[in-house]
């Protein structure tokens, strides 16, 4: 793999940028590899590459039915934080946001990560209290929050209307090493790093078909012909409850539309990620300067990659309310995403009734920020059979009735 | 942005008066039931890419809960029916034979 | 230079000038004008900066797919950003500036960029700004977001309103142009209701503009005539500035109405959004032209031949004096005619073709333009303006044949189909390679509800492009419409339009065919992103080779325009990049709205005052007359305390506790939920619902109950009363009201539909009002009229009768402690009932009390509190409620669940009673520690404050919480540590601190 560098740009430059090698090989698959990762999202990627990385196994493929990166990895609204309240969830999004810190060295690709600040917005008396319990949470598990005062926040958010007549804002729970990256930059950088390392990522090829022998994993089917394989990790969001029948087994989990929208650019205004869950929204101003606005979800079950605008409606009604600068903004694009919700709105990490078949789903809303450290945690899970960051999000705690809840605190969890 | 037809007062609902909720059909399970049952009745919801059987409330109308027969693909309503009953009727599978052959939902064909 | 002539312009009023500032200079123009016509009839070609290189950018396009005019537009609580100039109506006063640059457009510091293009590449951020880790956040960034971003953020909260249309309709036509009104017509004569919308604020679209004849009358005439029959029509409404924004499942359509972008600060909605269903769509949305991708294809003075036209017949506004065009195509004839007719200098037609054009180049050369065919543009120099163009083969690398001075070029690449609304809900796409565009595939159409089609493309949209084919095929699809929405068809007569055959397009993805990397880097795909053919072709190289990939490498059809100019150029050039097909690259997603709408007009009237309903008691008005501090409780706002003049609102909660503790205090508790629950079988119906056994209860009686959800949490509480046999009155949280009720009807509809039970939820019909502390018995009994002796109505029981004139229903159940009566009046008389309760209570000294102090009342108490000490993931059995949960029943909510390896876990945390060794106030929802780190670093923890107050009566802090065998640990002290570093010690106590016994309560 040629380095990256402001060097390089300039080398290839004088040749007018003929040089530039693929960023990732784009090859055949072969008939066998100790791991089969199904999804080439970001999820699926890191998982490939820390499997790499931290236990030297490269003889991976990464099987993507589209094009990598596709999925909710390209769909999202970029939000990085690691303000969860119950400890399992704060443990891994705060692995996650601390790789993040050194990612883009780490995989000498800008992901452009921009620890600019998240804000919970508190606007109720309720909230309030709930993110008190999350600042108190936070400083036992090792992630730097803080609970500010409404004056702090407009220092913070010169845009916010403090005093809106229905939600004024009374505090919020501020991370300062929160933010945002790139997020295609994400899926694109760790792809790179899995070719280079020898993995190979096959895009448009589909599986049609788990193969098992005596409760064992043996391959896939693919629209590519079959693969063979030791251990097979299935991270396809969305599609999860599809792959898991393949496989014979059921998960808890159902997928809905959530969308977002952008605004056109303009010239900075907030240079940090505000969360407003009482009204529902959320934004952050993106390098270009668009506004990048998120919602809820729809309620019913839904393939389409296209939700309700009503919702789309909502979100912006409110986000007036606490911004009314934006009023006179315009949606340059809304788009929607499919998400896996799971009985209690946390992740599954883990393994399945099938062995050597893993799984990595569930992330609903939320999944963007725990890349690096979701990668991480389900590669030691693959390698190794347990992972302390993947203990909690087992299968069998829908069956003991051991939930991670994290609506506890906040309305929505994105 | 989905219509459906409120099988109790006869309006085509808009998504907007609607509530939806969740997986049609259930059998509960309550006290005396194994874990394995319990868990299923509970969180193993059918997520399927295409036929599905759903519930949901006409919330801001007549507030009657009902049933839908609905793709989760194409978004096609294939019928509504009243919540009443444990499977869906007859009529609706017969039209859903017609346009969907081959499908199948939990123990219907 | 472009220049107004003195003659011409169909849509101008040259009666009427209109004066307007650009940058602070002041231009004028003509009633009629869009501002793009009027800067463009005043000279003002340079209009802006690009988003990537700051590079100069003019006007190129004349319509909603203009990717260079924005400008912010207005000031203070009007100003917008990035106002497309081409889409805004000229009005007086205008004012506009230009955007992305510093510090003037003539000469701005961010041009800097382009001298470094070669350096600036397609993703070159990825590839630096690497090192040092800290530069991202601190330098790179800032830079980067400093110098994108296009328009000023607006200061100022909104001055202008909106609102929201609804309409159920049979077809909508999107488009007002020759098809659409045909479509129109063809639907509205069978009967159908027809709406038909018209993005701009004129009816005809390109046709009169183009010309040509339909059943013999110009086209123009034609449309004016169509205008007034359909107008007369009463099954049709016709909507000027107004877009189909977009169409989403089962017919809905948005369309955004511009009511008074052309007058600002006119009385109305500024923008109106149309929510629509319909039951059938035409799509009559018309074709935008192609650019051709030559070096320097982005210099002012370079525009689309279409647009030429546009402005020159619309509005006599020449782009230049002497004008080269470039084509590959019959169709940029036209404009060279209309130019040549208008005297206007044409020094060359350069059609990329070997053999040229048909009847059009005939005429263009009868008229003595000079036609050079199977040439090209190498290259435009210029700047900031058209200064000359470089000629060369078109097939060749661009070797230059000649130089020709000019000052302005006309392109046309041929047309795109506006295929938009007919993708946004999943209609595919053929490519049609003889006339190389990706139109409609009329067998993969979005389908609704029915599993039927519901969008008809029609005429240019549809990829018919010659006027008599148009006009045939938009009457088939205003047919077609209507017979999909249940209309009966007759016969319709053809309509005739003079063909004007014309030779075939040659598809020209590149000029010259060949260009060398040089020129490549200077040909530009997306003008307002800076993404060149070069960068479309680094994306493929580097693997990026997804269409959406090399979109999001390149940031190609990702501005303000959303690509209408960029994408079908950009993804041939991908195409041949990677050696495939073009139909095999595929498009990108096609997502609403079509041009970028108002968040105002998304937002509709719902703001401010009336942002979401606001429910109030019947006292909310004398609350708020005496001193209410609110908190928002759902949609209700409840008084958090009453402070009077100079007090302090916590000093008035101590005092509000300390008066009902010693006097008597008055609660609004109308908010609580109140739902009646009637019928033979509602005892065994609240016996599921409940854990408690609630059919065991007399008429008469009260009984606290829980409510839990099949998960086993518990999700509400409050007082159930018998009315009779048959009726029981079950009182929720504030919160749980509605969605009690609906939880209810949930079971009783969907899963116990055999009960004979009906839930009504009465919570707004009564007044509730809660009389609380040791004088509210005399209180009640100086109103008068039913015994409230503790011998006749004792706790826990409840009484319709009268007090002070009132009819009354009292329940005598206790949140707070105290001796207490919760009393309610129909809602009607609310108000004076607890006006009467003021006024008789005052030599009681009676105080109205708001919901802190309640808490701090309940938590003295150690009653629980949904919300607090509950969160969704809290058993009964954690808060001591055992004996709330029934032994005898069979099966209640939750109770399965409560018995999963988890909830009867023994080392669950439990409720207890937490005091600090010095009598300060623990934090709200602080946690105790306990040793050691778990496996993942974090601190281990052994419970957590759920609530936590002063108490006023005990005088020092007191509160509840959750602890690890909490109630097996009494006496034991356990730390707090503050977010602040100090650490709090408390100590495990009963969660009762008053009045253990109840004695009070009782009395």
């Amino acid at each position: 793999m040629k380095r990256y560098s402001a060097f390089a740009i300039a080398r290839e430059a004088l040749r007018f940028h003929t040089g530039w090698e693929r960023a990732w090989r784009s090859p055949e698959p072969r008939r066998r590899y100790d791991v089969v990762i199904v999804g080439a999202g970001g999820h699926g990627l890191a998982t490939a590459y820390y499997l790499g990385k931290n236990f030297g196994i490269t003889n991976v493929a990464v099987i993507e039915k589209g094009w990598l990166g596709g999925g909710n990895t390209g769909r999202n609204t970029t939000i990085i934080r690691s303000n969860y309240l119950q400890d399992p969830s704060a443990a891994i999004y705060e692995k996650a946001r601390s790789l993040y810190e050194t990612l883009s060295q780490d995989l000498n690709y800008n992901v452009m990560f921009s620890p600019r600040g998240v804000i919970m917005l508190a606007q109720t008396h309720h909230e309030v209290r709930g993110y008190q319990r999350t600042a108190h949470a936070n400083a036992l598990q090792g992630v730097t929050t803080e609970w500010i005062s409404p004056e702090r926040v407009k220092e913070l958010v010169p845009i916010i209307r403090l005093d809106g007549p229905r939600y004024p804002v009374m505090g919020g729970l501020w991370q300062a090493r929160g933010g945002t990256a790139r997020h295609d930059a994400v899926a694109w950088g760790y792809a790179r790093a899995c070719s280079a390392m020898g993995m190979d990522i096959i895009q448009k090829c589909e599986v049609t078909g788990v193969r098992t022998e005596g409760g064992k994993v043996r391959g896939v089917d693919t629209t590519k012909g079959p693969i063979d394989c030791g251990k097979l990790g299935i991270v396809v969001a969305g599609h999860s409850s599809h792959l898991a029948e393949m496989g014979g087994f059921r998960l808890p989990i159902e997928s809905v539309a959530l969308q977002a929208l952008v605004s056109e650019p303009i010239k900075p205004c907030m240079d940090v990620v505000v969360m407003a869950n009482t009204v529902h929204g959320y934004m952050s101003q993106s390098d270009k300067g668009e506004m990048v606005i998120g919602g809820g979800t729809d309620g019913f079950n839904n393939y389409t990659q296209r939700g309700s605008f009503h919702h789309i409606e909502e979100t912006v009604r409110a986000l007036i309310e606490t911004f009314p600068m934006i009023s006179r903004l315009k949606m340059l694009r809304q788009w929607g995403g499919i998400v896996d919700m799971t009985g209690d709105r946390s992740p599954i990490l883990s393994k399945t009734p099938v062995e050597g078949v893993f799984v990595n789903c569930g992330w609903g809303t939320g999944g963007f920020k725990a890349i690096p450290g979701s990668g991480w945690a389900m590669a030691e899970l693959m390698a190794k059979g347990h992972s302390p960051l993947t203990a909690d999000f087992g299968l069998d705690r829908f069956r003991e009735g051991r939930f991670i809840d994290e609506s506890v605190a906040a309305g929505v969890a994105h | 942005m989905l219509t459906l037809e409120c099988p109790y007062c006869g309006v085509m609902a808009d998504e907007t008066e609607l509530t939806a909720g969740g997986e049609a059909h259930l059998k509960r399970f309550g006290p005396g039931s194994s874990d394995e049952d319990f868990e299923a009745y509970l969180f193993e919801r059918e997520n399927p890419k295409g036929v599905h059987f759903e519930r949901w409330r006409h919330s801001h109308g007549c507030g009657k809960w009902f049933h839908a027969a609905r793709n989760t693909m194409t978004l096609e309503v294939y019928g509504t029916y009243p919540a009443q009953t444990s499977e869906p009727p007859v009529e609706i599978r017969n039209k859903i034979s017609g346009i969907a052959p081959g499908w199948s939902w939990r123990l219907f064909k | 230079m472009s220049v107004r002539l003195s003659t011409g312009g169909r849509l101008i009023d040259r009666a009427t000038e209109i004066s307007f500032s650009f940058n602070g200079a002041r231009l004028k123009g003509y009633a009629g004008d869009t501002l793009a016509s009027a800067l463009l009839g005043s000279d003002q070609m340079l209009v802006g900066r690009s988003f990537k290189y700051h590079r100069p950018r003019g006007i190129v396009a004349s319509g909603a797919e203009e990717p260079n005019a924005l400008v912010n537009m207005g000031e203070g609580a009007r100003f917008e950003p990035n106002q497309r100039a081409t889409t805004t109506e000229l009005f007086a006063g205008l004012s506009a500036t230009s955007q992305n640059h510093w510090p003037s457009l003539e000469f701005d510091v961010g041009a800097l960029n382009a001298k470094l293009s070669r350096f600036l590449p397609a993703g070159f951020y990825y590839k630096m700004f690497i090192h040092p880790r800290s530069f991202w956040k601190h330098v790179y960034e800032p830079f980067i977001r400093q110098s994108a971003g296009l328009g000023r953020a607006p200061d100022s909260e909104d001055a202008d309103s909106y609102e929201h249309f609804h309409l159920h309709t049979d077809v909508v036509v999107v488009g007002g142009g020759i098809a659409g009104l045909l479509a129109a017509r063809a639907a509205a004569v069978t009967g159908a209701k027809v709406l038909l919308m018209e993005q701009t604020a004129h009816w005809g679209g390109r046709a009169p503009v183009d010309g040509g004849l339909v059943d013999g009358q110009p086209v123009g005439d034609y449309i004016d005539a169509l205008v007034r029959e359909l107008s007369e029509m009463p099954n049709v409404t016709l909507r000027l500035r107004c877009m189909a924004s977009g169409v989403y499942d089962h017919g809905y359509l948005l369309g955004y109405e511009r009511v008074r972008d052309h007058q600002p600060g006119a009385p109305g909605p500024r923008h109106r959004l149309w929510r629509v269903r319909a039951k059938q769509i035409v799509t009559a949305t018309g074709a935008i032209e192609r650019p051709l991708s030559f070096a320097g294809n982005d210099v002012p003075g370079v525009m689309l031949a279409s647009a030429v036209r546009d402005y020159l017949v619309n509005y006599a506004v020449s782009a230049g004096k002497r004008v080269i065009v470039a084509t590959n195509n019959d169709d940029g004839y036209r404009t060279a005619i209309a130019l040549k007719q208008a005297g206007q200098e044409v020094l060359r037609i350069l059609d990329a073709r070997e053999t040229g054009g048909g009847a059009l180049m005939a005429e263009a050369r009868r008229l003595g333009i000079r036609i050079d065919c199977g040439r090209a543009i190498g290259k435009v120099s210029g700047g900031k303006r058209v200064k000359k163009v470089q000629i060369c083969a078109y097939a060749g690398a661009g070797g230059a044949l000649e130089e020709v001075a000019c000052d302005a070029v006309a392109m046309s690449g041929g047309w795109s189909p506006v295929v938009h609304l007919w993708s946004h809900c999943g209609g595919k796409l053929t490519w049609d390679a003889e006339q190389a565009y990706f139109r409609p595939d009329a067998t993969r159409a979005p389908t609704g509800a029915d599993g039927q089609p519901y969008v008809v493309p029609a005429g240019s949209a549809n990829g018919v492009m010659m006027l008599d084919a148009i006009c045939g095929d938009a009457v088939e699809a205003g047919r077609a419409a209507a017979k999909a929405a249940g209309y009966k068809l007759k016969k319709a007569a053809a309509i005739e339009a003079e063909p004007a055959p014309e030779t075939p397009i040659e598809p020209v993805w590149m000029m010259p065919r060949d260009a060398r990397v040089q020129l490549r880097m200077k040909a530009w795909l997306d003008y307002q992103n800076d993404v060149k053919v070069s960068d479309v072709q680094l994306a493929a190289r580097e693997g990026y080779e997804s269409v959406e990939h090399t979109k999001r490498y390149t940031t190609l059809g990702m501005a303000t325009d959303q690509g209408k100019l960029s994408n079908i150029n950009g993804l041939a050039t991908l195409a041949d990049a990677l050696g495939a097909e073009i139909p095999a690259v595929g498009t990108t997603t096609f997502r609403p709205p079509y041009t970028p709408i108002s968040m105002g007009a998304i937002g509709g009237e719902a703001r401010g005052a009336v942002f979401q309903p606001l429910r109030r008691t019947a006292m909310h008005g004398w609350h708020e007359k005496n001193g209410a501090d609110w908190e928002p409780v759902g949609h209700w706002r409840r008084p958090y305390a009453f402070a009077r003049s100079g007090e302090s609102v916590h000093d008035a909660v101590m005092r509000e506790v300390k008066n009902t503790r010693e006097n008597v205090g008055l609660l609004d508790a109308s908010t609580l939920g109140k739902i009646l629950v009637k019928g033979p079988d509602a005892g065994k119906f609240l016996d599921l619902l409940y854990t408690n056994m609630m059919s065991s209860l007399k008429p008469g009686k009260c009984r606290y109950g829980l409510m839990c959800n099949e998960n086993g949490f518990l999700v509400d509480d409050g007082v159930v009363a018998r009315i009779d046999d048959e009726t029981f009155l079950c009182h929720t949280t504030t919160g749980g009201a509605d969605r009690i009720h609906a939880h209810m009807e949930e079971w009783l509809q969907t899963e116990w539909w055999d009960m004979q039970v009906y839930a009504a939820n009465l919570t707004e019909q009564y007044a509730q009002v809660a009389v609380v502390g040791p004088k509210a018995r005399m209180l009640l009994e100086k109103l008068g009229g039913m015994d409230v002796s503790a011998e006749t109505f004792p706790f826990m029981t409840w009484q319709d009768g009268t007090l002070g004139g009132f009819d009354v229903r009292a329940y005598r159940i206790s949140f707070s402690g105290e001796l207490s009566y919760e009393i309610a009046v129909p809602t009607a008389q609310g108000l004076a009932f607890w006006e009467a309760l003021v006024a008789a209570g005052k030599e009681f000294g009676i105080m109205p009390y708001g919901t802190e102090a309640l808490h701090i009342m309940r938590a003295e108490k150690g009653f629980i509190m949904i919300g607090d000490e509950t969160d969704g993931t809290i058993i009964p059995q954690d808060l001591g409620l055992n004996w709330a949960i029934s032994k005898k029943k069979e099966d209640f909510l939750g109770k399965r669940a409560q018995e999963r390896a988890h909830m009867t876990d023994p080392n669950r945390w439990k409720l207890v009673g937490l005091e600090t060794l010095d009598g300060a106030v623990l934090p709200d929802g602080a946690y105790a520690v306990a040793e050691g780190v778990n496996p993942n670093g974090q601190r281990n923890t052994q419970g957590r404050v759920t609530s936590t107050y002063y108490s006023p009566t005990l005088c020092k802090g007191i509160a509840m919480g959750l602890v690890l065998k909490g109630p097996e640990r009494m006496g034991e002290v356990i730390e707090f540590p503050g977010t602040d570093g100090t650490v709090f010690k408390a100590r495990i106590v009963d969660p009762v601190f008053y009045d253990k016994d109840g004695e009070k309560q009782n009395v």
